[in-house]
């Protein structure tokens, strides 16, 4: 850390530093910080925004932003701040980091921050009718401002920037989301294969598509403005309704990062159990994944083979928490209930029977012409691309990147098994696919030590520490990374130190890994056919109300 | 003749939890009596109608994934006749409505339900769809579908498993069953219960 902060203060004199934190913070002011942006990628690698989080904090609004370098794995966040309220502005990283382009929308749409040189300022989840911005302290949530409104709602023809010149003055300019002559037509949000309520807007050239403008927002749901009015516990119940297929690792994250801010020690099985149940978790999205991609593409069977062997995982859910989803049994400091007495002998039942499956999937799938034809080659997406735009999980491996959270920064025990990450070089739908496919075997094999593991350490036992009723966190901020089934789901927290009785978070911000991802739609559907924009989306794996929390 | 108790294969009619609006809607259907021809005409009618459920994809969230278990092996929708989920409103019967509909998806899910040909019936599915469900507080989420469009079954959970889905599938059923499509007309003025406001 003080390595690193001898380097970027020899960048950049102006920048202050906090070394407190678990990472290098950086403090720095709205004019130096898109030359700081430049530097920090250029010279020092950074090459990654993980996160961008919009915050209020009360005489100014800002955002804090944390990077990562994909070699060495080094992380530092920034905080910059806007110079007031009234008109905040700060300057646009979109240049720099593509995958701040739809990071800023979102900051713009929840705080008003106006990013100046962005290249399409608009709202992203709310309506474009929608009055005030809903992470702002100060907004007003009468039902007045924003009735239901069931008249529908208008195109977004004209994209908007403020663009600033040398001498340093702001000015408004619009631009076309399409040309006047181009042919676009409307796909989704009511659209089987956009798998949720997704919809894009897709310029055509005869069966070739052109540009895919995404609109975003049927299920926001405003989880992050919810979280703000609970308790600390209170608040898990929405991880597991963001990313549903990913939902015991999602709240495994928040719990992790609510247990480092209060520096609990979480028993060693509890652990064990939590990994075994987000590694159950991986393979159900997987299976999920695969019978989804499949039915896509007409193959109705394989649907039915992969939602067959997922109820076997749903089962040994159902025995030990006591539902299929939304299971609720991470808790802050280990898990809700001991695991059922048949546990290990479930998973080792289900292990075994899907991975005999795998070879049918393979068998039938995989080897199909019509398959290769749809997938090999189709919807590429280079490595550079991948790192700019923050794809991670297994859309992420199969353009090459090492970016399995669980290798990288492991957490709970994943130091202790022996799996390999999956990584592929070709980039397109079938490596996407491939690496999903193999990523169930790895699964597989962590299941198996851990079964061992949980044997050995008693199939009953030791399952939640100690907590106290009431949670309190001190002053601070703090962010977990875990390797959820679609990719790196961040989550960050911030305490303002509040002695009342129930705490609550001032600010929650989940960087879910499907919202990256949608900003790959435009860059590897382009010069496709549109029967590949189903295909494409498909193996990309969106979940999206994981897109729109 | 009259309007018989509704029956399901598979599952006693006291088994069902709440029999009384059924036996309600029984009271209003035969208040007047029910003509033979007419009768068992709707009584065919009835039967196709409510063995061939055929459902509309609508899912925006979690429900969505319940409700695929609820088409594959296991859990099979065949046995009810609903396994042909239409992805167009026009073919279908009933809109399940699995997740929460939020302020920007509001005017769309009230244009699928108007584009569905008659009889059209819904499934309010999982807490989000009855009240708003664990999203009540949010500042853009429909706090019921029930706001939108008329709802035939409510059906609780978040997410319901897929034997409650089946019981709300067997409940709307039931409702079909003690229906009246043909004959009602010519017996208006014997009507024991309020007309409806648009017949004024």
């Amino acid at each position: 850390m003080a390595d690193l902060k001898e380097q970027i203060g020899k960048l950049c004199p102006q920048a202050q530093f906090d070394t407190e934190g678990e990472f290098l913070l950086i403090t720095i002011d709205d004019a130096q910080w898109h030359p700081l942006a430049v530097s920090l990628k250029r010279e020092l690698h950074f090459d990654q925004l993980m996160a961008l989080v919009g915050m209020d904090w009360g005489e100014a609004l800002g955002v804090m932003c944390y990077l990562t370098n994909t070699e060495s794995g080094d992380i530092v966040h920034v905080k910059v701040s806007t110079a007031n309220r009234e008109t905040p502005r700060l300057h646009s990283v979109s240049d720099v980091w593509a995958v701040a382009n739809y990071q800023e929308r979102e900051v713009y749409d929840f705080f008003g921050i106006v990013f100046v040189n962005h290249p399409d300022m608009r709202r992203f989840f709310l309506r474009n009718d929608w009055v005030g911005h809903p992470l702002r302290k100060d907004y007003d949530a009468s039902p007045e401002k924003n009735p239901l409104r069931l008249d529908d709602e208008t195109n977004e023809d004209y994209t908007c920037s403020w663009v600033e010149d040398d001498k340093g003055n702001v000015t408004k300019k619009h631009g076309l989301v399409f040309d006047f002559d181009e042919y676009v037509i409307n796909f989704g949000p009511q659209h089987p294969s956009t798998h949720g309520v997704m919809r894009y807007r897709v310029s055509l050239d005869g069966e070739i598509v052109k540009k895919v403008d995404v609109v975003s927002g049927y299920i926001h749901r405003g989880i992050e403005k919810m979280c703000e009015s609970l308790t600390w516990p209170q608040t898990l119940l929405y991880t597991e309704r963001m990313d549903y297929m990913a939902a015991h690792i999602n709240r495994h994250c928040l719990c992790l990062c609510i247990e480092k801010a209060m520096g609990l020690e979480v028993p060693r099985r509890a652990e064990l159990i939590r990994l075994m149940m987000d590694e159950l978790m991986r393979l159900s999205s997987h299976l999920l994944s695969y019978g989804c991609l499949t039915m896509d593409q007409g193959t109705t069977t394989a649907f039915f083979y992969g939602f067959r062997d997922r109820e076997l995982i749903y089962d040994i859910f159902d025995r030990t928490c006591g539902a299929r989803m939304s299971m609720s049994y991470s808790t802050i400091g280990g898990v809700v209930a001991d695991v059922h007495p048949d546990f290990v002998n479930d998973v080792r039942h289900a292990c075994d029977v899907i991975e005999k499956n795998m070879k049918e999937y393979h068998q039938l799938f995989t080897g199909n012409v019509i398959a290769r034809n749809r997938m090999v080659g189709v919807g590429t997406l280079s490595r550079e691309q991948a790192v700019d735009y923050c794809i991670t999980g297994p859309s992420g491996r199969a353009s090459g990147v090492h970016c399995d959270v669980r290798k990288t920064h492991p957490y709970s025990r994943y130091e202790e098994f022996d799996f390999d990450e999956v990584t592929r070089t070709g980039g397109d739908s079938m490596a996407r696919y491939m690496v999903r496919m193999d990523e169930m075997l790895q699964s597989i094999k962590i299941l198996r030590q851990a079964c061992d593991k949980l044997e050995q350490e008693g199939i009953q036992g030791e399952y939640c520490a100690k907590v106290p009723k009431m949670i309190k966190l001190p002053a601070g901020h703090w962010y977990q990374q875990v390797e959820a089934s679609r990719g790196a789901f961040g989550v960050y927290i911030e305490s303002d130190g509040d002695a009342k009785p129930f705490q609550k978070p001032y600010r929650m911000h989940f960087q879910t890994p499907c919202f990256n991802l949608i900003g790959v739609v435009d860059l590897t559907c382009r010069d496709n056919m549109i029967a590949d924009l189903i295909t494409i989306t498909a193996s990309i794996d969106f979940v999206i109300p994981d897109i729109d929390r | 003749m009259e309007v018989k108790k509704p029956k399901i294969k598979s599952m006693k009619y006291e088994d069902f939890k709440d029999n009384e609006y059924i036996e309600d809607l029984l009271a209003q259907l035969n208040a007047s009596g029910v003509n033979v021809v007419v009768g068992k005409a709707d009584q065919l009618l009835n039967w196709s109608r409510s063995n061939s459920l055929w459902p509309f994809c609508f899912g925006t969230s979690c429900c969505a994934i319940e409700f695929m278990c609820l088409g594959a092996a296991r859990y099979d929708m065949a046995r009810f006749g609903a396994e042909v989920a239409r992805n167009s409103p026009r073919q279908a019967d009933y809109i399940m409505c699995q997740g929460t509909i939020t302020y920007r998806m509001a005017p769309v899910l009230k244009r699928l339900y108007e584009q569905m040909a008659e009889p059209k019936y819904v499934i309010a599915c999982g807490a989000c769809t009855v009240s708003g469900g664990p999203f009540k507080n949010s500042y853009c989420v429909v706090k019921g579908v029930d706001e939108i469009i008329p709802v035939d079954v409510y059906l609780p959970g978040c997410p319901p498993r897929p034997e409650a889905m089946f019981y709300a599938l067997m409940q709307l059923q039931r409702k079909i069953k003690v229906s009246r499509f043909l004959g009602g007309a010519n017996r208006k003025e014997k009507l024991t219960y309020d007309p409806e406001p648009c017949l004024e």
